[in-house]
């Protein structure tokens, strides 16, 4: 079966999970914050390792999440945010939830990330404008990735995949692309009746499967009519690049994904 | 309101009908689902067959009702001739005409805005006794309602909310007695089980699952501890009529993470206990996880059920405990009896000849995080598992999954959290729920179903030979009881965090559930 239209699942899952995750919301105003001492950060830098820095990297420089060693947060520009993004995480990102962590903890963490921001940012490697020419030119990553309204689908959307990865994973999502792959591009494979269905897998329960192909054709199917079912776990849909350009080259396309930085 | 005659006359007939009697004989009138879990037993099994493994694939959606708020919507329907109760979050009741889902009144009840509830504002069930309707509230009260109007009869306060207690369980009416449970437990509150006079709203007796000072248990806990003890009792339980006796759950001891500051094994923190209905005194309990420190709440559904084991023919309870364990214990004298994996766990070697867990080193939080199976939520949580007497098989939906272990300071202020940690996701690890079938006795594996994505969703069995539940993505299923096979399944379009129901209304069998946030019916139409 061949759909027209559909809605995206995987987004609409994902803002399910924002609207769930919104009515747990914290009942009470932020709490006072304690005085900011160098204990407080030491002890915040210590629970920042064990909740955050799989994500965030050791010293909060990013891997997988952002750099937190910046002046400017996007989603915290100030303290009481700040607070909330470290409780109630970031709804529609990555960003979860800190849980059960203690008032005064989040004040601690708060208080380590603010230390680290105050240092000097992260200088980028290339030239952001030498690297948009690659990008559109020589890489063709227009072709799968959608920026700034346009662009293919295949990939992740990087309007603002500046603010979301650091200088280090997005070096190594173009040499490695395999890494690290997010859930919402699973590459699946659908055998049908010996036709083969490679692609992104965009919803799965236990009895059905959307996938859009290569070609961005929309799949709806059943997994009863299926003779198999393949994910393929570890894979990328990408293929590596470093073959492609150059080391130099590498700095400056890696210096214009981190300057692209569109929230909205 | 106009209604048909039918269900004039049956919605007349309601008065003191659900009486005790009528409970304990819950299977002889299978169109009524009369108390949360089914029968005493809590069986959750329905005696219909009427849609069966031949017929079920033309389920089809007859009605849905729709609630207006986002909080989850766990309820477990109740339906007496021809009426459906439901409750809705936070803290409301709906009696429903059972044919067409139509409303016939509501209870709403008007909340403070400042109560601590640590995972959303939700309610799980209401109780029928005689003519009345019995809501435990968000605010700790007990609400006793008209089951005709919806009306208040009375209205008690449990305890003061402000204390971080709350109530989001379905009361158990037993005898003459409404027994309710509470929550709190990641609030170093502590907990405690009570029983209300059904008639005059009188506290009955109250049980609390934290000794004092002077009771048996509290020196298992280092110095005052037990006043932030925790093992509240937010699930509800089931009652032995012979026995008299009454089973419930209790939570994780407070606080969850950190168990340095509360040395010992923390009695009567995830256990079952079986405490007499009349009285409210202990008869007997069994702890499973003494001294949990990943807060893992045996506040889930006992259920019982006599086999033989030991070769020797006993009176049992059933417990898939979050822990990871399955555990099967005479629940005359409390002892055990088995207990074996179900899930993968990495916390403890086994289990001794008591049930006591054999702990493995470097299995407790840290603060760089500890990595143990299973994760917070556990091999299974508060939704219901079910028992087939025809199979003799008991359903569980489980969860294959794992956490990183943080501990955290223990700063207890009143009404704050004071859960001393946390837990964050292994890293490229895909957790996946399946509902699995054991065989009663042995936890001997029989099927498996995958379900993938982690599902809150709780089962049915039914004398059709189904199975009923559903997935994280909102497909609501059949599954042949036997073998596990998929038979039927409908896209609800939201996650079901609820326990299925059957009942009957003109002679048809129907299926209900909570899904999303609407109650939905189904059934098969010749």
């Amino acid at each position: 079966m061949r759909l027209s239209t559909i809605a995206l699942p995987a987004a609409g899952a994902l803002l399910a999970a924002a609207a769930l995750q919104a009515q747990d919301d914290r009942r009470e105003p932020v709490p006072p914050r304690p005085p900011v001492t160098a204990r407080e950060i030491a002890q915040g830098k210590r629970l920042f390792a064990g909740h955050c820095a799989g994500c965030h990297g050791p010293a909060g420089r990013g891997a997988q999440g952002p750099n937190l060693a910046a002046p400017d947060l996007l989603h915290a520009p100030d303290a009481e945010s700040l607070f909330l993004v470290i409780d109630l995480g970031i709804p529609g990102t990555e960003m979860p939830r800190g849980g059960q962590l203690h008032d005064s903890e989040i004040w601690k963490i708060a208080a380590y990330v603010e230390s680290i921001g105050q240092t000097e940012p992260e200088p980028l490697p290339g030239d952001p404008a030498a690297g948009k020419r690659l990008y559109a030119g020589k890489g063709n990553c227009a072709a799968c990735h959608w920026l700034d309204g346009a662009g293919g689908r295949q990939g992740p959307e990087l309007s603002a995949i500046g603010a979301r990865r650091s200088l280090a994973h997005l070096r190594e999502s173009l040499t490695d692309p395999a890494a690290s792959v997010s859930a919402d591009y699973l590459p699946v494979t659908a055998v049908l009746g010996g036709r083969r269905i490679r692609g992104i897998r965009l919803g799965e329960d236990p009895f059905t499967i959307q996938i859009r192909d290569s070609a961005d054709a929309l799949h709806s199917l059943r997994k009863a009519d299926l003779a198999a079912l393949e994910k393929h776990a570890g894979e990328s849909s990408m293929p590596p690049y470093g073959g492609v350009f150059s080391d130099a080259e590498l700095d400056d396309l890696v210096s214009y994904l981190a300057s692209l930085r569109r929230i909205r | 309101m106009k209604l048909p005659v039918s269900l004039l006359l049956a919605a007349a007939a309601l008065g003191a009908q659900v009486s005790y009697e009528r409970i304990l004989e819950a299977e002889a009138e299978p169109h009524n689902w009369l108390t949360y879990s089914g029968n005493y037993a809590a069986h959750r099994h329905s005696p219909l067959k009427q849609i069966d493994r031949g017929n079920a694939a033309a389920l089809k959606a007859l009605w849905t009702y729709q609630i207006d708020t986002l909080h989850k919507f766990e309820t477990t329907p109740l339906v007496v001739d021809g009426v459906m109760y439901i409750s809705e979050p936070p803290s409301d009741v709906t009696a429903l005409d059972a044919r067409t889902g139509r409303p016939l009144w509501q209870y709403k009840r008007k909340l403070p805005r400042d109560i601590p509830v640590c995972c959303g504002e939700v309610n799980r069930g209401a109780a029928l006794l005689g003519d009345t309707v019995y809501l435990g509230t968000l605010d700790a009260h007990l609400v006793a309602l008209d089951a005709k109007s919806g009306l208040v009869r009375w209205d008690v306060e449990v305890f003061d909310y402000r204390g971080a207690v709350s109530i989001t369980a379905a009361p158990l009416a037993v005898k003459d007695k409404i027994i309710v449970g509470m929550a709190g437990g990641e609030y170093g509150v502590r907990g405690f089980l009570d029983a209300y006079d059904a008639q005059t709203g009188e506290r009955a007796w109250r049980f609390w699952t934290v000794p004092g000072p002077g009771e048996p248990g509290n020196e298992t806990w280092a110095g005052d501890s037990w006043r932030r003890g925790a093992a509240t009792t937010w699930v509800t339980g089931a009652y032995d009529p012979q026995l008299n006796l009454v089973y419930w759950g209790t939570g994780n001891p407070g606080p969850d993470w950190n168990g340095e500051v509360r040395e010992g094994d923390n009695l009567y923190s995830d256990s079952i206990l079986a405490i007499d209905a009349d009285s409210g005194k202990r008869r007997w309990h069994f702890q499973f996880t003494p001294h949990d420190v990943h807060d893992w709440d045996a506040t889930q559904v006992p259920v019982l059920m006599d086999g033989v084991v030991r070769g020797k023919r006993r009176k049992l309870v059933l417990f898939a405990n979050r822990n990871g364990f399955y555990y099967v214990i005479d629940r005359e004298t409390g002892e055990f009896l088995l207990g074996k994996p179900y899930v993968k766990q990495t916390w403890a070697e086994g289990l001794d000849d008591h049930g006591r867990p054999m702990r493995l080193p470097d299995t407790a939080p840290t603060i760089a995080g500890a990595k143990v199976y299973p994760s917070v939520p556990g091999a299974t949580n508060w939704f219901s598992p079910a028992y087939s007497p025809l199979d003799n098989l008991f359903y569980v939906n489980v969860l294959e999954m794992g956490h990183i272990y943080h501990q955290g300071e223990a700063i207890y202020r009143k009404g704050s959290l004071y859960t001393a940690g946390g837990a964050r996701m292994i890293v490229d690890e895909e957790p996946y729920s399946e509902v699995r079938a054991f065989e009663a006795e042995t936890g001997k594996l029989q099927w498996a179903f995958p379900l993938g994505e982690r599902s809150r969703s709780g089962l049915l069995s039914t004398a059709g030979g189904l199975v009923f539940g559903s997935s994280a993505q909102g497909a609501f299923f059949a599954l042949d009881g036997s073998t596990g096979k998929p038979l039927w399944h409908f896209q609800s379009g939201g996650q079901g965090v609820s326990n299925p129901i059957a009942f009957a209304v003109d002679s048809k069998q129907r299926i209900a559930a909570a899904l999303g946030r609407a109650v939905y019916a189904f059934g098969v139409e010749e």
